[in-house]
């Protein structure tokens, strides 16, 4: 009988407990590398965030000059998401509607090609992205407008490459949208392109946008392509043939010689993007949900 | 007047069951209409098959559906019925690989022919699926939607038009407070029910009804039978159920399909009340007594 209970119920060092503490720990290793590096940046931007008050004074300075004490980050603010904005607005129409050819019009064959390729696309190292976007765009809108580096450029590189993110994301969310909805609407005499607007868009819609906000991630975050090809000088983009810089890129660029307030400075631009992309995060994580 | 035909075989007080005691729900007023069931063809079915890339799953159909009658489909699941329903309306034109021999119409149209206009042929059929499967919009918008793609745009003809349908289906008292709620908070069988309700919307000639009752509870089943019914003589319905006593309770017409060699054959095909009662073929005799299938 106490054999029998033993052998039941035996909460000795199984294999599932010691799994069960390996994945604990391994999720805890992941979770704590956020906060670390969260902790970090806030740790190093401390000393210039407390000394001047209020904390404004990072947008209300008269520019960006490091060495004169001024610490202007809002032209480079408003680098990012022009940059970022602009992208997701070319990739967003032609993402969907690369989706909707891959899920709904394109030969079987065909779309199983397509897909490959976005998938291809996703995959391309970003600094061949600016590597291209440096020896041929720049020098296409040049012809147009001088410089050439540009915000201009900046948008046309980001939307090449969050164009991959938001026609898989659009093409998962259609695909996942129930073939009895699709067979009823046909089944009320709806063409094609009716069902697509009245149906599936709307059933696949948060999915659409989680993936957009992803996307948009992506954009405010990636640095080399865009240090490559906008320039780099700090003022508020007035066109889009005129030179931005973006936060990422101003880490990049200044980060190998900065000490001191200018050093804290360039960690209060990687907190301000760190928190920008938490923002959008947190927001495609309800749309999910939602 | 065919009077068998007109009461339904086998329960002849079919039209008032919906009258019943403790109904929750209640029809509309019916709209005038051929009074009932007529021997009169309206689909003729000659020398259908029905192919599946090189499969055979409908070979050599050849029947006559009545106006305003209910048609039951009945057999062996993977017998055709499915495969037969759908090619009424052409939703085989979806599947990849699908073609067909023969001929099928409609008083004189050619449904498989070439000129045809699949989208007016679809509004002409109403189709409702096994699942209830509304679009997960709301209510209103669920019958607004069709409406808008054929053409009924102004406001006060589509709130008429979905108060109607609403009330046909005894679903206007339920959700008449909460139309712009979503469809989908909708218990199953008011589901189907919202389903029926939408393919009346375009005022159809004819109800494909693939298995309506089979995802739903016995009281739910019930009530969806009792609409099924009151639409007859209104509506051409063809229905298939696995259901043989709900067969027999709305159904004038039965048609019994039986797989051989692979391919769905129809095997015999008469007034339900034959169909049932005094089979002409033994495998049908076998099948309504529950010997076979």
């Amino acid at each position: 009988m106490i054999w029998l209970r033993h052998s039941i119920s035996s909460p000795s060092a199984s294999a599932d407990t010691l799994m069960l503490w390996l994945l604990r720990a391994a999720a805890g290793v992941a979770a704590s590398l956020v906060l670390l590096i969260l902790f970090f940046l806030v740790a190093e931007s401390w000393p210039l965030l407390m000394r001047d008050l209020p904390i404004t004074h990072f947008v209300t300075d008269s520019s960006w000059h490091p060495d004169e004490g001024a610490y202007n980050l809002a032209p480079m603010l408003s680098g990012t998401l022009y940059a970022a904005g602009g992208a997701l607005l070319l990739a967003m129409p032609l993402g969907i509607a690369s989706a909707l050819f891959i899920t709904y019009y394109a030969p079987p064959r065909g779309a199983d090609a397509y897909r490959r390729l976005v998938e291809l696309l996703a995959g391309i190292p970003s600094v061949v992205y600016g590597f291209w976007g440096l020896t041929t765009l720049v020098p296409l809108i040049n012809q147009l407008q001088p410089p050439g580096s540009s915000l201009l450029a900046g948008i046309l590189v980001l939307t090449l490459m969050v164009l991959p993110t938001i026609t898989l994301t659009a093409h998962a969310a259609l695909v996942a949208v129930p073939g009895d909805y699709l067979r009823g609407a046909f089944a009320l005499g709806m063409s094609r392109w009716a069902m697509v607007r009245g149906v599936a868009l709307p059933a696949a819609r948060m999915g659409i946008v989680a993936g957009a906000i992803l996307a948009a991630g992506r954009a405010v975050g990636e640095t080399m392509a865009v240090l490559m090809v906008t320039g780099n000088v700090v003022q508020h983009a007035g066109g889009l043939f005129d030179p931005e810089r973006t936060l990422a890129a101003n880490i990049a660029l200044e980060m190998p010689y900065a000490v001191s307030d200018h050093r804290a400075a360039l960690f209060v631009s990687g907190l301000t993007l760190m928190l920008l992309v938490m923002l959008l995060w947190s927001a495609a994580a309800r749309m999910g949900r939602g | 007047m065919n009077v068998r035909g007109r009461r339904g075989p086998g329960k002849p007080e079919a039209d008032q069951v919906v009258a019943g005691e403790n109904n929750s729900y209640t029809l509309g007023p019916m709209q005038a209409g051929p009074a009932c069931c007529a021997p009169q063809p309206l689909i003729r079915v000659r020398n259908f098959s029905l192919f599946y890339g090189g499969r055979t799953a409908l070979d050599n159909i050849s029947l006559d559906i009545y106006r305003g009658c209910i048609t039951a489909l009945i057999g062996p699941s993977g017998c055709g019925k499915t495969s037969f329903l759908s090619s009424i309306n052409r939703l085989t034109d979806l599947i990849p690989g699908c073609s067909i021999t023969g001929r099928m119409h409609i008083d004189d149209s050619d449904i498989h022919g070439p000129a045809t206009d699949l989208q007016a042929l679809r509004r002409q059929i109403g189709m409702v699926f096994q699942k209830p499967s509304p679009f997960p919009f709301s209510i209103y918008r669920n019958i607004e939607l069709p409406l808008h793609e054929h053409g009924i745009k102004r406001r006060e003809d589509k709130d008429a038009i979905i108060q109607r349908v609403l009330q046909d289906v005894g679903l206007w008292n339920e959700v008449q407070d909460r139309l712009h709620s979503s469809a989908l908070s909708l218990s199953g069988g008011q589901q189907q029910r919202l389903c029926i309700a939408r393919a009346l919307a375009l005022d159809p000639q004819i109800l494909l009804m693939d298995e309506p009752c089979s995802a739903l509870d016995p009281i739910a089943s019930g009530v969806v039978e009792d609409l099924i019914s009151r639409l007859r003589g209104r509506y051409t319905i063809i229905i298939v159920t696995h259901n043989l006593a709900q067969a027999r309770r709305v159904a004038n017409y039965a048609a019994f399909f039986w797989v051989k060699d692979h391919a769905g054959r129809l095997v015999e095909f008469g007034h339900c009340r034959q169909v049932f009662e005094s089979p002409a073929h033994e495998l049908t005799a076998a099948y309504v007594n529950g010997a076979r299938g």
